[in-house]
């Protein structure tokens, strides 16, 4: 067991973990935050895509402990005082999602899109959605959606 | 996953100290920690070499740009360094699985593992890079033994790796879609002393393609390598290509990364 301090979605958390503990799973089983979602458990949908420390990653590849003192985001710290963030706002406006279960991975990755690049072009949006697969909507109305989100935020 | 005691080394020295025959050192983990969730692998102590500052980095000189083994995917993607002294090396490491993949991943995680379809390793190959140790310096040829398997001792840390600055060169893959792993891939490299083909994806492990390499000595063009025949004899075969296919690729892609250079 090690105990570990990080910051999810601005306040600050202190638990006790075991070694193995992945970051998926601190944040689901232990602070009940489900909105990020497991599909493979092995890096390669992006289902359980959250931010570190300003960055994309998949949290089910990153051991908790070896994250101390960083601040995570997760889907649940991008909407503030009850108000959608744009890129969800868009998600839904352009139908951006199906069943649902891809999407936290696909906001929280296509957020971290438009921070480093303002107005991405339909291939640079495919080409970053890379890590995070769909298999109901085809990708068509994701790419609108993030297309969307880049114009008004 | 099977539990194991997780250890964050604060030098080299303690890393190499803490590791045994049943542990392993974590970078990324963009290949332990999968492969520990499926069983493939399980180890007692896990050491992370992360937060070992000498580690990461990149530095040019006047011949070679070094990369620490901790450095990410991302940060040789977008080195201004990299781009200017060796573009076809940050397009490669662009090129690596996805965005969050590159912001975990890295190239002493990369080149340790030796996977078959990696695309560092052939970098390696081709730019003549030699491999820093905490305790020796080791020649990529040499440095690469097989199929998920290097000379690296257990208790051997990659440090940097040392890749010289060739003349002209470029690096072109077939990506499996899924995975972005090469199903084959070419890197050719123009060096005042020689020109190396590294190709990887094609069998068990990365190679140097001497025929190849010999063909474009005489004559740096696209069409020279037209009348090489390429043998599938110990190419992989498996259900994303044939060993037929996989030797028709090494050729069309060697052509494809001559005419990019």
């Amino acid at each position: 067991m090690k105990k570990i301090a990080i910051e999810v979605n601005g306040k600050k958390v202190s638990k006790e973990i075991q070694d193995h503990t992945t970051l998926s799973s601190l944040l689901r089983d232990i602070l009940n935050l489900t909105g990020t979602h497991i599909g493979c458990d092995t890096s390669q949908c992006g289902a359980c895509v959250v931010h570190v420390d300003g960055k994309s990653i998949k949290s089910c590849t990153a051991l908790a402990v070896d994250l101390n003192g960083s601040k995570v985001t997760t889907i649940e710290g991008l909407a503030s005082n009850g108000k959608l963030h744009p890129m969800q706002e868009a998600f839904k406006k352009m139908h951006g999602l199906q069943c649902g279960f891809c999407t936290p991975g696909m906001v929280m990755s296509a957020v971290d899109l438009l921070k480093n690049k303002k107005n991405p072009s339909d291939q640079e949006i495919r080409d970053w959605l890379e890590g995070n697969i769909c298999r109901c909507t085809g990708y068509h109305n994701i790419v609108a959606a993030v297309k969307e989100a880049a114009s008004k935020m | 996953m099977k539990t194991f005691n997780y250890h964050s080394a604060k030098d080299v020295k303690e890393a190499s100290k803490l590791s045994s025959s049943n542990s392993a050192f974590l970078a990324g983990g963009m290949t332990t920690i999968p492969s520990m969730k499926l069983g493939l692998a399980s180890y007692k102590d896990i050491i992370d070499i992360k937060r070992i500052k000498k580690l990461s980095g990149i530095k040019v000189s006047g011949k070679t740009v070094t990369i620490g083994a901790t450095t990410k995917h991302s940060e040789v993607a977008n080195s201004k360094d990299v781009k200017k002294a060796i573009p076809s090396l940050a397009a490669l490491a662009e090129g690596i699985g996805d965005p969050q993949v590159r912001n975990r991943g890295t190239i002493g995680g990369s080149i340790a593992n030796n996977d078959p379809a990696a695309d560092y390793p052939s970098a390696c190959i081709a730019l003549d890079a030699t491999i820093h140790t905490n305790n020796r310096s080791i020649d990529a040829e040499k440095f690469f033994r097989g199929m998920f398997e290097t000379c690296l001792k257990s208790t051997e840390v990659i440090e940097s790796i040392e890749f010289s600055i060739p003349q002209k060169s470029s690096y072109q893959k077939l990506p499996n879609p899924a995975s972005r792993y090469a199903i084959v891939g070419v890197y050719v490299a123009k060096h005042k002393t020689g020109i190396n083909v590294g190709v990887t994806g094609a069998k068990s492990c990365v190679y140097n393609d001497k025929d190849l390499a010999g063909v474009l000595t005489k004559n740096f063009s696209s069409s020279a390598i037209d009348s090489v025949k390429i043998s599938s004899s110990g190419m992989n075969s498996d259900i994303h290509a044939s060993s037929d296919y996989r030797a028709n690729m090494v050729k069309a892609f060697a052509k494809k990364a001559v005419d990019a250079c």
